[in-house]
């Protein structure tokens, strides 16, 4: 007698621990092995691009806050930036150093979070996560002082920021500023020499610097693969290129260089905030621009380097107040197209923490 | 937020009352403990049956009590029940309800001890609203789920579906029997006790595998098959682990491992660190806890085995889970850690209380894992057991074998051999385990984190292969 085993199909999602949101992978396992995986998307599908022409363009900033949940200000920027090329909008320059500061807070609070759920899918029963809850919760606090949100924060706006900080918003934030670098060691002694974390993620989902380029991947997970490309340093906007700063790049591009990748943004990132604090210049915080704005016929598209790689706003206008049409390039759907590259072959706990590394957020995803 | 509205940075004001309780409190623990201080100095206890430094001894002068009660029987009776059976019930009946209302009280002291001390490690303050401080989290848990339905899946079978909370919750109190908490206060003192253990311990798998199996659901499934795969390859170096213990102490009962450990003054965990290692390990890879919960990986398999229980079916695994991280606790204490002893010290204090602080730092140390680190793969687990702790272990069982086999021969002073022994064990140990693992190819040196490189310039596929020569 034979015995004879044949492959099943094991959906994770859309309800998951580690899926982060409702998002869903049918694996076709053969044991412990995964042979094939489909994603599948669309479950968070609210039609934003869509909804955008029916609103005026001040009217869809806050639907950007709702793309990337956890990175509200880098949509609200790269968002504000293509109406404002399309519109011939000039911003001032403190509105400009505000932007920058506000963008990099987003990003050492969305890293911490992609940093907090990989650990705790490569096990770890919450402790990082937690770690790194705690300064996240701090910059959301800072949010909330300066715009009155915490997550959906709608405070940039075509032509400047909505609010100038309040006074107690400099203390707060050299305070922190002070506290991250601190705070990132801890990180760093608590995970970056562990041996269970290099066991698990060290050599775990590859992607070669030639993949990550033609899979059109970017952000961490770019620079994590070996290519040093930051739209920071290779398209500066806003006021990046008056500031100093360095782009980590990883080494092997598994899953261990994208989590390294991450810690060494946050402490760039602090980097940059200082910089800006230090420099922010006076003046007007924003252009006063007409309520029902109405730009010229014509196409603009605009790009940042948010958490998750870059981030595009392609706006139409066809001289109504609504965009004629809008679209974003969403940078979680697109490095998540190589997962499949990552995963297959390999084994069920290696498929969550290539998933884990990849940091996407189904918001983003589905739009 | 400002801190005066934020519900986790307010702590309720403690009114006068508890200022009051707990003085009276501080008050009553002194003079309790002040009193007595004073009967166990006096040596006007020594030998009562209410000597409560040893409840074994209230338990004996019971048994002895019914069997001269039995004694008095007719003998017909007699000659039908046996010459004892009047105190083997007694004796039993009372054991039982002790341990049953023990691992109970425990669980629920436990389950808000874990949750209070896992928020202390990652900067929470856990269950502190229900009742003083929390404490009756637990109890409104238990509460909830067994208001709670159980849901039975469709394409399930429904009675090997019903049998494995119950298969599993049977051995999670049976462990607790020879359990030694002072010199005569052990409900079951076998003596073939180490025996014991390892067999009812491996009958909580069929269970798990049942559940497993039963469930009809790919999750449960996977777990099942996880945890039967690392019950038996952990089976082995825990056997092994517990047979340098046996033979050092010349005995498999429990009481008699601890008494030999009292009498040498010297803790098997300074004789043999490695089986503490050793043991330590394999029973975190039994019970499911980190680093090696891979059996209910919560990140990759949902919740493994017990997947689809709900209500109190899930609630007993749980408890059975707690119970038995305790039961370990336990069973390290007293096969390493001196059980009840202490050094001299058991003579004032009741060795159940020794025995009890032993157990609760062992369960410390399983939270604090469980609070650290992350999880292995099922093959590194797999890997560890077979490549590096069964080999090791088996030499270093044959070691002990050779180190008791000189003792009995060479008869030097106590603290000359058990020194040397030490020492020995712990060298060899050292020696072996980096030996061992360069042999099977670790190289600790390519193992050094990288930091990632840093560059002030842009570039593409070119640039990222300038880069990557110039590393």
């Amino acid at each position: 007698m034979t015995t004879a085993s044949e492959p099943y199909v094991l959906n994770i999602g859309p309800q998951h621990p580690s899926t982060h949101g409702v998002f869903r992978l049918r694996v076709v396992m053969d044991g412990e092995r995964i042979q094939d995986i489909d994603m599948v998307v669309g479950y968070l599908h609210r039609s934003m691009e869509k909804l955008a022409e029916e609103r005026t363009f001040t009217q869809n900033i806050p639907f950007t806050d709702r793309t990337d949940y956890l990175a509200a200000m880098s949509n609200n920027l790269g968002y504000c930036l293509a109406v404002e090329r399309l519109a011939g909008v000039e911003v001032p320059e403190r509105a400009s150093f505000l932007r920058v500061i506000f963008a990099e807070l987003q990003r050492l609070a969305s890293h911490s979070m992609a940093n907090g759920t990989f650990i705790n899918d490569a096990g770890a029963w919450q402790t990082p996560l937690m770690y790194m809850f705690r300064e996240r919760e701090k910059i959301l606090d800072l949010f909330e002082m300066t715009c009155g949100a915490r997550l959906t924060t709608n405070y940039m706006r075509i032509g400047g920021v909505s609010f100038d900080p309040p006074p107690e918003f400099y203390p707060a934030v050299e305070a922190l500023v002070a506290e991250l670098p601190d705070r990132i060691a801890e990180y760093t002694e608590l995970l970056v020499d562990n041996e269970i974390l290099i066991a698990r993620a060290r050599g775990v989902g590859i992607i070669s610097a030639a993949d990550a380029i033609n899979g059109s991947i970017t952000g961490p997970m770019l620079r994590a693969s070996g290519v040093p490309w930051d739209l920071r340093k290779a398209d500066p906007y806003c006021a990046y290129d008056k500031f100093d700063f360095e782009i980590p790049v990883g080494h092997n591009g598994d899953c261990y260089d994208r989590f390294m990748v991450r810690l060494e943004e946050m402490r760039q990132s602090v980097r940059i905030i200082r910089q800006a604090l230090d420099g922010l210049p006076s003046g007007p915080h924003k252009t006063e621009i007409p309520l029902a704005l109405r730009p010229a016929p014509g196409e603009a598209y605009a790009r940042v380097e948010g958490p998750r790689g870059e981030l595009g706003f392609y706006v139409v206008s066809d001289g109504g107040p609504a965009p004629a049409r809008f679209h974003i390039r969403a940078p979680s759907l697109i490095n998540l197209s190589l997962l499949r590259q990552m995963a297959v072959g390999t084994s069920l706990p290696d498929a969550i923490v290539a998933l884990g590394s990849t940091d996407i957020v189904v918001g983003e995803i589905d739009r | 937020m400002s801190a005066a509205l934020d519900p986790i940075r307010t702590r309720r004001p403690q009114g006068d009352l508890a200022l009051v309780v707990s003085l009276f409190a501080v008050i009553l623990l002194i003079g309790g403990a002040a009193g007595v201080g004073y009967l166990v100095l006096s040596g006007s206890l020594d030998g009562r049956w209410y000597d409560f430094r040893d409840l074994g001894v209230g338990m004996a002068h019971l048994a002895e009590w019914l069997d001269e009660q039995n004694a008095s029987q007719p003998a017909a009776t007699r000659a039908l029940l046996g010459d004892h059976w009047m105190s083997y019930l007694t004796t039993a009946v009372i054991g039982g309800i002790g341990i049953l209302s023990f691992v109970g009280g425990v669980l629920l002291i436990l389950i808000w001890v874990e949750r209070r001390l896992i928020a202390r490690i990652q900067v929470r303050r856990g269950p502190n609203r229900l009742g003083p401080y929390g404490l009756l989290q637990p109890l409104a848990d238990a509460i909830k789920l067994i208001q709670k339905e159980v849901l039975i899946p469709e394409g399930a079978d429904r009675f090997l579906f019903f049998l494995p909370p119950i298969l599993v919750f049977i051995p999670g109190l049976l462990v607790w029997g020879p359990v030694p908490w002072a010199p005569n206060m052990a409900y079951l003192d076998l003596n073939v006790g180490v025996l014991y253990l390892i067999a009812i311990s491996s009958l909580a798998t069929v269970a798990i595998f049942i559940a497993g199996w039963s469930s009809n659901n790919h999750y449960a499934l996977l777990g099942a098959m996880r945890t039967v795969a690392m019950m038996i390859s952990y089976e082995i170096p825990l056997g092994m682990a517990l047979i340098s213990v046996v033979l050092l102490a010349g005995s498999m009962q429990l009481s008699e491992i601890v008494r030999w450990q009292a009498q040498h003054y010297a803790w098997m965990a300074f004789l043999i660190p490695f089986s503490l290692f050793t043991f330590f390990f394999s029973s975190t890879a039994e019970l499911n806890r980190t680093p090696n919960d891979i059996a209910e990986a919560e990140s990759e398999i949902v919740a493994g085995f017990h997947t689809e229980y709900s209500g109190m079916k899930f609630g007993l695994f749980y408890a059975v889970e707690l119970g038995n991280a305790v039961a370990v606790a336990a069973f390290v204490t007293a096969f390493f850690l001196g059980g009840w002893s202490l050094f001299g010290l058991e003579a004032f204090i009741p060795g159940y209380i020794i025995f009890a602080t032993k157990v609760a730092a062992g369960y410390f140390v399983l939270v604090w894992l469980r609070g650290t680190l992350p999880r292995f793969r099922l093959d590194q687990l797999m890997a560890f057991a077979w490549k590096y702790l069964i080999p090791i272990t088996i030499a270093h069982t044959t070691l002990v074998a050779a180190e008791v086999t000189a003792m009995g021969a060479l008869a030097l002073p106590g603290i000359v051999e058990l020194g040397t022994v030490a020492l020995v064990n712990i060298a060899f140990t050292v020696w072996v385990m980096r030996r061992w693992a360069r042999f099977l190819g670790y190289r600790p040196e390519t193992e050094r984190v990288m930091q990632p490189k840093l560059t002030t310039q842009v570039g593409g596929l070119h640039a990222a292969e300038r880069m990557r020569g110039a590393s």
